[in-house]
């Protein structure tokens, strides 16, 4: 019997290895390898000035008004768009749930944004809404002339509306996923107590479906975090648009900085590092409290 | 659930709006493309006049000229070899994860679990200046190579949902019946595990078929650049011309395949999408 464990052992370990070794060589070496590289001065436009610099990059985008503003963006376009995909998520899974009939044209619909890249998404809303070729200033009570991509945050809400449209599904297939796994005999029991609609949502579906919730939740704030496609593609950055993706690719790849874009790096993982904790904290100590396995 | 006609009304009316709002950049990045030059810039929501002028000068000039093919030919290579590397070796820790007891078992899935939150930007860098070094940069391994790591978690989630609901009894009946271990799992296990590993395939297609961030960080070329980032490139006929057209038209090219195969398989995709966030 031990030998049979040891060889299930042996054959597990095999069998993982190649996976594991895939994940590791692009995500674990590259991360500490982008941490040495923001300790150095490292500009592949000037190649002969290198050399050790401790944390004068980590300063030097710490004091810059850029980095801020960035991670202020950023954060500002992610907790808007998922707290907007949590409501409209919310009630596109209630009506997937529910649904009388039109299941499957609500599932078909919600299937659509998934399925187009994201370039394309971003490209489409972007002629919809540009002054010259969209559709939108046409419509009743929008002015002809407005110029949507002109100004910061009406050019953050056609972003923030492209980010939703194209990432609800996967917010509302979660939480039916959540609320398929809730007794529908609570439902009943409630109503017959005369509880009212808003009480039943309130008291019964929110509470036993926090755990799903927070998943959700935690999925799409990490990825709202990443924003980079969508802003790259309507606005390039410009009026102050810039995530901090977007500020580490400029410093990478468009200034060949890698000095300073590995500190900005390093401080995009310690941000998601930070996120994902309080997630994966609100989601421990909350699970024993819905009391169920 | 009293099913009024009232409520039926509301319910129609909501279900329309949805349609309509997942439906309104399609229709109109579509409406887009059979525009002409001339009426590109009309604003009208349905093309006043119809022609296939964008998509002709996809593909005018053959594979050297065409700003098009040769990205089209990258985007489905490389997404292809990804998926097909993925799906094996995804396939090869789920079936350990469900079915081996060892230790570093939950490692394993926690670990996944953290890649699939790491931020892509973060080895963007450090990726950049090491595959020049390796001569990886703008090559299809290039890209292979990331797509790979970032798309694993969500084959071998997906893969150990489907795989811990295989009856795998089956395969032991199977050779109690006479079948030798092959047969029983050629013949057994495989048509059962299929599925699962279909809709993972799906999923990692789509993955690397929608990549933007590695696709013009790890190319500079039309040697690995896929189609994503060569719609961020494309250019005018002349310097005044605006390249809407074309972008519109290629779009629709990469865009129309994949939905009609989503919706296909839409019950296997919704499947595949949550089981990871249920069962985790």
């Amino acid at each position: 019997m031990t030998d049979r464990a040891r060889s299930e052992r042996r054959l597990g370990w095999l069998l993982c290895a190649p996976a594991a070794v895939a994940m590791l060589a692009v995500t674990a070496y590259p991360i500490g390898y982008a941490f040495v590289l923001s300790l150095q001065r490292v500009d592949l436009r000037f190649p002969e000035e290198g050399g050790f610099v401790g944390f004068d990059n980590y300063s030097a985008v710490l004091s810059s008004e850029l980095w801020w503003t960035d991670l202020f963006n950023t954060i500002f376009l992610s907790v808007i768009s998922v707290s907007i995909e949590l409501c409209l998520g919310m009630a596109i899974a209630l009506v997937m749930h529910r649904a009388i009939f039109g299941r499957g044209v609500v599932r078909t619909s919600v299937l659509i944004p998934y399925g187009i890249v994201t370039v394309v998404a971003a490209f489409s809303w972007q002629f919809a809404f540009a002054p010259d070729t969209g559709f939108v200033n046409q419509l009743p009570l929008i002015a002809d002339d407005k110029d949507w991509f002109g100004e910061r945050f009406s050019a953050f809400s056609v972003i923030i509306m492209a980010e939703v449209w194209k990432t609800t599904p996967f917010m509302a297939l979660l939480l039916l996923a959540g609320l398929t796994t809730i007794d529908d005999g609570l439902y009943s029991a409630a109503k017959v107590d005369g509880a009212s609609a808003w009480q039943r949502f309130t008291r019964i579906t929110l509470p036993l479906m926090k755990p799903a919730i927070l998943v959700a939740l935690l999925f799409r704030t990490l990825d709202a975090f990443r924003i980079f496609d969508t802003i790259f593609i309507m606005t390039g950055g410009a009026q102050d648009t810039q995530s901090v993706s977007i500020l580490g690719y400029q410093q990478l790849i468009s200034r060949l900085n890698l000095g300073l874009g590995s500190a900005v790096s390093v401080l995009i993982f310690l941000c998601v590092l930070v996120i994902a904790v309080i997630f994966v904290k609100g989601l421990g100590a909350r699970q024993p409290e819905s009391g169920r396995a | 659930m009293e099913n009024t006609g009232r409520e039926k009304t509301l319910w129609t009316i909501a279900l329309v709006l949805v349609l309509i709002f997942a439906l309104i950049p399609v229709l109109w990045i579509i409406s887009l493309s059979f525009k002409t030059p001339a009426t590109i810039t009309d604003q009208s929501f349905i093309p006043t006049e119809f022609s296939f002028e964008n998509y002709e000068s996809l593909f005018t000039g053959g594979i050297s000229e065409s700003p098009f093919i040769k990205p089209l030919i990258n985007s489905l290579g490389i997404a292809l070899i990804t998926t097909f590397i993925s799906i094996i070796l995804a396939s090869f820790a789920a079936y350990a994860i469900a079915r081996l007891d060892f230790p570093g078992r939950s490692v394993m899935l926690a670990g996944a679990l953290a890649i699939a939150m790491f931020p892509p930007i973060s080895t963007v860098g450090p990726l950049f200046d090491m595959w020049r070094a390796l001569g990886l940069y703008d090559t299809w391994p290039g890209l292979i190579i990331p797509y790979l790591t970032f798309s694993l978690p969500l084959a071998i989630y997906t893969l150990v949902a489907f795989f811990r609901e295989i009856p795998w009894d089956l395969e032991k009946a199977a050779q109690v019946d006479g079948a030798t271990p092959f047969q029983a799992f050629r013949k057994v296990i495989v048509p059962l595990a299929a599925p699962g590993m279909f809709t993972a395939a799906i999923l990692v297609f789509i993955f690397a078929w929608n990549d933007f961030l590695f696709a013009i960080s790890l190319t500079s070329s039309d040697a690995s650049r896929t189609v994503p980032a060569a719609l961020a490139f494309f250019t005018g006929d002349s310097t005044f011309t605006q390249p809407t057209g074309s972008i519109a038209a290629a779009a629709v090219i990469v865009t129309v395949p994949i939905i009609i195969f989503v919706l296909l398989f839409q019950r296997r995709i919704v499947a595949g999408l949550t089981s990871g966030a249920v069962k985790g």
